[in-house]
């Protein structure tokens, strides 16, 4: 069963029962679909090579096929471009002091790098090791050779030349490619949230004290997807 | 040199659940009262309006209403022989910051803790003998009992609008509700929240298996309810942007929209935000505060609120960071076990079970932080035998599901690679089709785990961080491995088309979120010496400072804290206005 979601905002305006809700009815979002979601091309944070390799990173870890378009058609790379030029990948919220030591693994993130360095460093270093490994960068190695690498690298198998450790610089590349995935299309990614209708999750619209009661038997609740921008 | 303000008769520090109640049940005495917050103001209409609260990238990965690391964090260690390095951004835990603290970001599950916690040391030794207690494990009674506590957890109950059913109304036990909860004298204010498909298989499961499932407590308002002050609820829209977030329908109690607008209705009653306190003032004898030295966030400069009153609201761990940094009571040693403050850290255990069930939705968005079915027979259960096990303690076991965002949740089943192809094909057939089956489980304290003052590392102010040492003892890792076979029960028993296998922690780290149930540290106690604060939470050493949160527990249960983290607070707001303020002085 598909609802438009004008009426599931309505509902949850008249079935909050609260005072300030009548307000937030000015805010009720347009009726018309969204025009293009596609934000402006091009990097802001990424240098050439980098682009290369999160490109090549994006489409091998989100390849096309019949139920979502490739990361980079998906925004992927726009994406982790934008969240390493704002204030997250300079180090927000972070922890910068030192002095600094590696630490356990229970101790978690221990290096003395921002999100955005701790990209640049470890996509240098990465097109470093494939250059001396297979004679090629990252970006340019058949998709044997890229598995190969991304697995020894999320196992923490390999020596980065330079010594960066592969744990943390993996765990921030898959991170973020799943953030580009999965976050609200305003971001970025997600385009034509393609990765909310995958699964079929509906998104930022979740008034449900209807559905609760109507989907509670196993039934498969659908509904067009709803991003920020599109109620905004 | 720090400004000096004009002196009030109270101040206190935090603006959060027990802040905000302490200020609600002061207000009244007309008594010149400040609370200092250290982060902003908060309201619902500007800071959690939709589409912008719901915002999973934003809010739940990084983490934007709570405590800000880069300024203040916690050092972490698993054992005394490693060197504590600092919690670098957050993850295990997410203390709050901001008008309403972690309160306007939790999940709502609210408890009553009942007297196999309150008297935890007295029934164990009665029934299993003492020598059931390990050496190293510093079992304490809390010195109140569930019967002292009954009306405050009603009080919070009302105040803060909770969906359920009662399991024992004086001694009659309920149908439907929790059959081994304490006596209560009413039913909660609101009806329980409706059930969902997981509940429902869940729940016939485990009556299938001879266990007593019933709907967990939560202050996610079921119906439109206006609580005892006035303030008014709006009813639940299941929306799964709970957790972590700020709630638009005003549907979660929490405290920005209950005890906290309701105190400042108190002309007396003046609220500061922005206002980081550093350090509770002494007297030159050491035993007497004088008030309190904070910062302005937003200007820099330094004050001095002189206060006769101190009461410390700012979350278990920046309570007990306080009273080390200000020198309030003596300091834990490990190595001797002499001193109290710091002493009986505590966390979570816990323990889950992955399943999948072909062809069946379990549409996870609908969902909201606290709903679900549980069981709490081998934890309030007291003829559950704790003997064969061999462990003190216990677990709640539920049906899992608060959300289904999708960053954060994509089960697939175990031995699914992470990315390709393959993966895809499995996030999308799986995510609609996979529950989980999880236990919330006590750790018990030991003398091992504690907190203190880091000797390197420094918050934004050059002051010393908190340091942490912890790790799940043999205690906490009988009891989780024991709940992960519970859970893998009940689980087979769901009938799912394959199940991962059950899970649970062998040792703790801070990377991967566990819960905001950080416990101890400045534990209550009907005896000075062997507790930092008297059950009116009044420190024994300097008794103008009182420290309300989940500090004062001595150790940690199966159930999630607030219930007694703000009976307390009502107790001994109770206590304050009708008897310290008459006569200020140790209470007894
Ligand atoms: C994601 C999440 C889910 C949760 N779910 C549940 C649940 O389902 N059930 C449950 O029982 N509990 C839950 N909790 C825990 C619950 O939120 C806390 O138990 C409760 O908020 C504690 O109240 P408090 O007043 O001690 O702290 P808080 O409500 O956090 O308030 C403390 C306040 O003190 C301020 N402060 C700290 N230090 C200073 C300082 N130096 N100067 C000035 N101000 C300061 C903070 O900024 C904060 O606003 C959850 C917590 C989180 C984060
Ligand atoms: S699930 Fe309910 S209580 Fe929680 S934020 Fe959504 S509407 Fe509010």
């Amino acid at each position: 069963m598909r609802q438009p979601a004008l009426d599931r905002r309505a509902i949850l305006l008249l079935a909050s029962g609260i005072a300030g809700a009548g307000t937030a009815a000015e805010a009720a979002p347009a009726a018309t679909p969204p025009a293009a979601e596609t934000p402006p091309a091009g990097y802001i944070f990424l240098q050439p090579s980098e682009a290369l390799f999160v490109e090549a990173l994006a489409m091998h870890m989100v390849p096309a096929d019949d139920l979502s378009p490739d990361g980079v058609a998906l925004g992927i790379p726009v994406f982790i471009d934008r969240a390493l030029a704002g204030s997250w990948g300079k180090g927000d919220r972070l922890y910068m002091q030192g002095p600094w030591r590696s630490g356990s693994p229970n101790q978690g993130y221990q290096l003395p790098l921002t999100p955005s360095e701790l990209y640049r460093v470890g996509i240098a270093q990465s097109n470093a090791y494939c250059q001396a490994t297979y004679g090629k960068t990252f970006d340019r190695l058949p998709a044997a050779e890229r598995e190969g690498f991304l697995v020894a690298l999320s196992q923490g198998r390999l020596a980065l030349p330079g010594g960066l450790p592969a744990r943390p610089f993996f765990d921030v590349l898959y991170q973020t490619v799943m953030e580009g995935m999965f976050a609200d299309p305003i971001y970025g990614g997600n385009r034509d949230k393609a990765a909310w209708r995958m699964i079929g999750f509906p998104g930022v619209m979740a008034n449900n004290a209807q559905n609760i009661a109507l989907y509670n038997d196993g039934r498969r609740f659908t509904a067009e997807p709803v991003g920020i921008a599109d109620m905004s | 040199m720090a400004r000096t303000l004009p002196p009030v008769d109270i101040v206190i520090v935090g603006m959060g659940w027990t802040g905000g109640i302490m200020a609600r049940e002061l207000g009244p005495t007309g008594q010149k009262i400040v609370v200092l917050e250290r982060g902003g103001p908060r309201s619902t209409g500007e800071n959690f309006s939709v589409p912008m609260i719901r915002d999973e990238l934003r809010y739940a990965q990084r983490t934007d209403l709570m405590m800000d690391t880069a300024k203040d964090t916690v050092t972490i260690r698993n054992t005394p022989a490693e060197t504590a390095l600092p919690m670098r951004r957050l993850g295990s835990f997410l203390p709050g910051e901001g008008v309403g603290g972690a309160g306007a970001h939790w999940n709502g599950a609210t408890w009553r803790w009942a007297d196999n916690d309150l008297k935890i040391r007295s029934m164990y030794e009665q029934r299993y003998g003492a020598g059931f207690i390990p050496k190293d494990m510093p079992l304490r009674d809390w010195g109140v009992s569930y019967a002292d506590l009954e009306p405050y957890y009603d009080r919070f109950e009302y105040d803060a609008g909770v969906s359920g059913k009662a399991g024992n109304i004086k001694g009659r036990k309920q149908a439907g509700g929790n059959p081994f909860e304490g006596p209560r004298k009413r039913d909660y204010p609101l009806p329980p929240l409706t059930e969902n498909y997981a509940s429902k298989l869940f729940r016939t499961a485990t009556q299938g298996l001879g266990l007593h499932p019933f709907a967990r407590p939560a202050a996610n308002a079921s119906k439109p309810y206006v609580n005892p002050d006035g303030m008014q609820l709006g009813q639940c829209q299941y929306c799964g942007f709970c957790e972590r977030f700020g709630c638009e329908s005003n549907a979660k109690g929490s405290p920005h929209t209950t005890v906290i607008p309701v105190a400042l209705k108190n002309p007396n009653v003046e609220l500061r935000t922005w206002s980081w306190v550093q350090k509770v003032m002494l007297d030159s004898t050491g035993k007497r505060a004088v008030g309190v030295a904070y910062v302005n966030v937003q200007t820099g400069e330094e004050l001095e609120q002189p206060a006769d009153l101190v009461i410390l609201c700012a979350y278990a761990l920046s309570n007990v960071h306080l009273m080390l940094l200000s020198g309030i009571g003596a300091p834990y040693d490990p190595a001797t076990g002499q001193g109290v403050v710091g002493s009986h850290y505590a966390y979570q255990g816990s323990a889950s079970q992955q399943m999948f069930f072909e062809g069946r939705n379990f549409n996870p968005f609908i969902a909201t932080g606290s709903m679900g079915a549980i069981v709490d027979d081998y934890h309030a259960n007291w003829d559950f035998d704790r003997g064969p096990q061999g462990y003190i303690g216990g677990s709640t076991i539920s049906v899992s599901g608060s959300n289904g965002r999708p960053i954060g949740y994509r089960p697939t089943p175990a031995g699914t690679p992470a990315w390709g192809a393959e993966w895809k094909r499995a996030t999308a057939k799986w995510y609609q089709s996979a529950l989980s089956v999880s236990a919330l489980g006590g750790v018990m304290p030991h003398r091992q785990n504690f907190l203190d003052l880091d000797p390197t590392y420094r918050n934004r102010f050059g002051q010393p961080l908190l340091r942490m040492t912890f790790d799940f003892k043999d205690n906490d890792l009988k009891q989780n491995r024991h709940a992960a076979e519970l859970c893998a029960q009940i689980g087979r028993a769901m009938n799912p088309t394959h199940a991962n296998p059950a899970f649970y922690p062998r040792t703790w780290s801070v990377v991967p979120y566990q819960s905001t149930h950080n416990t101890g540290g400045a534990i209550m106690g009907a005896e000075p010496g062997a507790s930092a604060v008297n059950t009116w939470l009044q420190s024994w050493d300097v008794t103008n400072v009182f420290v309300v949160g989940a500090s004062a527990f001595p150790h940690n249960s199966a159930y999630n804290p607030t219930g007694p983290v703000a009976a307390l607070a009502y107790r001994t707001g109770e206590a304050i206005r009708e008897r310290y303020l008459k006569r200020p002085g140790l209470l007894s």
